[in-house]
């Protein structure tokens, strides 16, 4: 059972991350555009996602979804866990956007000009020339985020959804004994730890293009320990903007 | 690479650009002929770069109109009015016109290589095999055929330049426009940057290019042009310019900068 516990609560981070990706990504553009009812609609969506309780939204789309299972065939979730991912993607969309729009702007806008000089139209200048770039900036302060999800998405062990946290509360429930919340605790380090080396190595392989020397495992290992996350080291980025997201909430 | 029935593969008529309030281009119109290479000088803040931008439809005009090879560029007539083209229209037309920027901005993350098949691969569909053996030979006219694995950071910059006038030149572009390309280097790479340049000019590029490096107008101009706020005030050959320029602000510009 409670490998399934810890499953969950991986699957619904990532599944819940990735969708942010995406909400932010579209915000993000929408943002961005001339056209001013996307504007308004990304800051609209913005102000409520991040002006709210992630709890209160996770029980609001709980209450308006409907039905016991959402989905077909293999891609069926329980109404809670499809609610939950939900809710906590939404929520995230809206912290990416920031995030994505600011690793966008770090991008000199040079950039776009030389592409359409070139005669490139703007979805293949945004994907094939400011994006790439805009992820060094944008990975860091993305970790982060997926760092807080796994956290965060406990959250929605109040609609019911089996996780992690969930699990720990019915031990306790019936035995009344402290013990399943230390065990838990301790198994939402192991994720974030775990989380870190990888974060570390991701921003490493971005960097090496223009920076020499890669981290052994080892030393990324001893660096996640000792300067606290894979956002160590972020003097090093060439456009060194990703430290102000550190540690958002 | 088709010429206009007039032959011009640049005709700007009055054209008209403000900022605001700001009217930086007060009616400039200039013909540039096949194969002709057109220096622009002038005061800093004269517009010089904006008239350069407006001619690729990177900054839209507010009056007059710009042709390249006979084509009006960023705006088609519709119902009788004048309406800014489609994107798509904007960037098919942008194709036939390479920019070569003062800072360069080439694409970090790709190799000087990569640089340059960017474009013909995106945009003009070429297969990668062509595009590479192309921008191989571009690179090595730059003389930069040792290079092309490097990735801009660490590249010089007057290397740096060459790479963005070998990528401007993929596009096999009818007119290449330089604005002030040797202006962002140390004194000693300007020269290898205005070599190439040199060379274009004799094997017939078409070209205009904003500078203050008299040198080079004398031995690669045609033409020069002077701007002052927003108008041309002069134009004539470089010797013109060498030895009797009529425009008392010409004279004053160029008794500073040479
Ligand atoms: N995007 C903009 N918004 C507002 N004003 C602008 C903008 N771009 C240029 N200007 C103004 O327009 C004027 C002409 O600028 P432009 O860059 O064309 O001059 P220039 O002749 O290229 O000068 P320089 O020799 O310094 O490059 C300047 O006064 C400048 O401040
Ligand atoms: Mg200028």
């Amino acid at each position: 059972m409670f490998v399934h516990a810890l499953w969950a609560t991986v699957y619904i981070s990532i599944v819940a991350q990735v969708l942010g990706i995406i909400l932010g990504l579209i915000a993000a553009l929408m943002r961005m555009s001339n056209f001013r009812p996307l504007r308004f609609l990304s800051g609209a969506y913005v102000l409520v996602f991040r002006g709210t309780p992630v709890l209160v939204q996770i029980m609001f789309i709980w209450l308006i979804i409907p039905g016991r299972t959402v989905g077909f065939g293999a891609f069926t979730l329980k109404q809670e866990v499809f609610a939950g991912i939900l809710a906590l993607g939404v929520n995230e969309g809206a912290y990416m956007r920031e995030i994505i729009r600011a690793g966008i702007d770090s991008i000199d806008k040079g950039q776009m000009e030389a592409g359409k000089s070139l005669g490139m139209r703007y979805g293949a200048i945004m994907r094939r020339i400011v994006l790439p770039q805009a992820a060094r900036v944008i990975v860091p302060p993305l970790g982060n985020e997926f760092n807080n999800m796994m956290k965060t998405s406990s959250l929605v062990y109040i609609i019911g959804v089996y996780e992690l946290f969930s699990d720990a509360e019915q031990v306790f429930s019936s035995s009344g004994n402290v013990a399943p919340f230390i065990a838990v605790a301790f198994w939402y380090l192991v994720l974030t730890s775990i989380w870190s080396i990888v974060q570390a190595s991701i921003e490493r392989r971005l960097a090496v293009s223009e920076h020499g020397d890669e981290l052994s495992l080892r030393e990324r290992a001893v660096a996640v320990w000792t300067e606290g996350g894979g956002v160590s080291r972020l003097g090093d980025w060439p456009f060194g903007a990703g430290g102000r997201w550190r540690g958002r909430s | 690479m088709t010429s206009s029935p007039e032959g011009l593969v640049l005709r700007a008529t009055e054209v008209h650009k403000h900022f605001g309030r700001l009217h930086i281009l007060k009616g400039v119109s200039l013909d540039v002929r096949p194969r002709e290479t057109v220096c622009i000088i002038g005061t800093s803040g004269s517009g010089k770069t904006t008239f350069l931008r407006c001619i690729n439809h990177l900054e839209k005009i507010d009056g007059g109109s710009i042709e390249v090879n006979g084509h009006p560029i960023g705006y088609r007539m519709k119902n009788g009015r004048l309406v800014e083209d489609s994107e798509r229209n904007i960037s098919r037309q942008r194709t036939e016109i390479g920019f070569v920027f003062q800072r360069f901005n080439l694409f970090p993350h790709k190799t000087a290589l990569e640089n340059v098949t960017e474009a013909p691969i995106q945009v003009r569909g070429v297969s990668k095999q062509e595009a590479v053996s192309d921008a191989e030979k571009l690179l090595a006219r730059v003389g930069l055929a040792d290079k092309k694995d490097t990735y801009p950071g660490k590249l010089s910059g007057g290397q740096q330049q060459r790479v963005a006038i070998a990528r401007a030149l993929a596009m096999k572009p009818a007119l290449m426009l330089f604005d002030e390309p040797t202006s962002a280097l140390d004194p000693e790479v300007t020269g290898e940057v205005l070599d190439v340049m040199e060379e274009l000019a004799h094997e017939g590029t078409t070209m205009i290019v904003v500078t203050h490096e008299m040198g080079f107008a004398k031995r690669a101009a045609d033409r020069v042009v002077m701007m002052d706020e927003g108008v041309i005030i002069e134009e004539g050959s470089p010797e013109h310019f060498f030895e009797s320029p009529t425009h008392e602000r010409t004279k004053a510009f160029l008794s500073k900068i040479l």
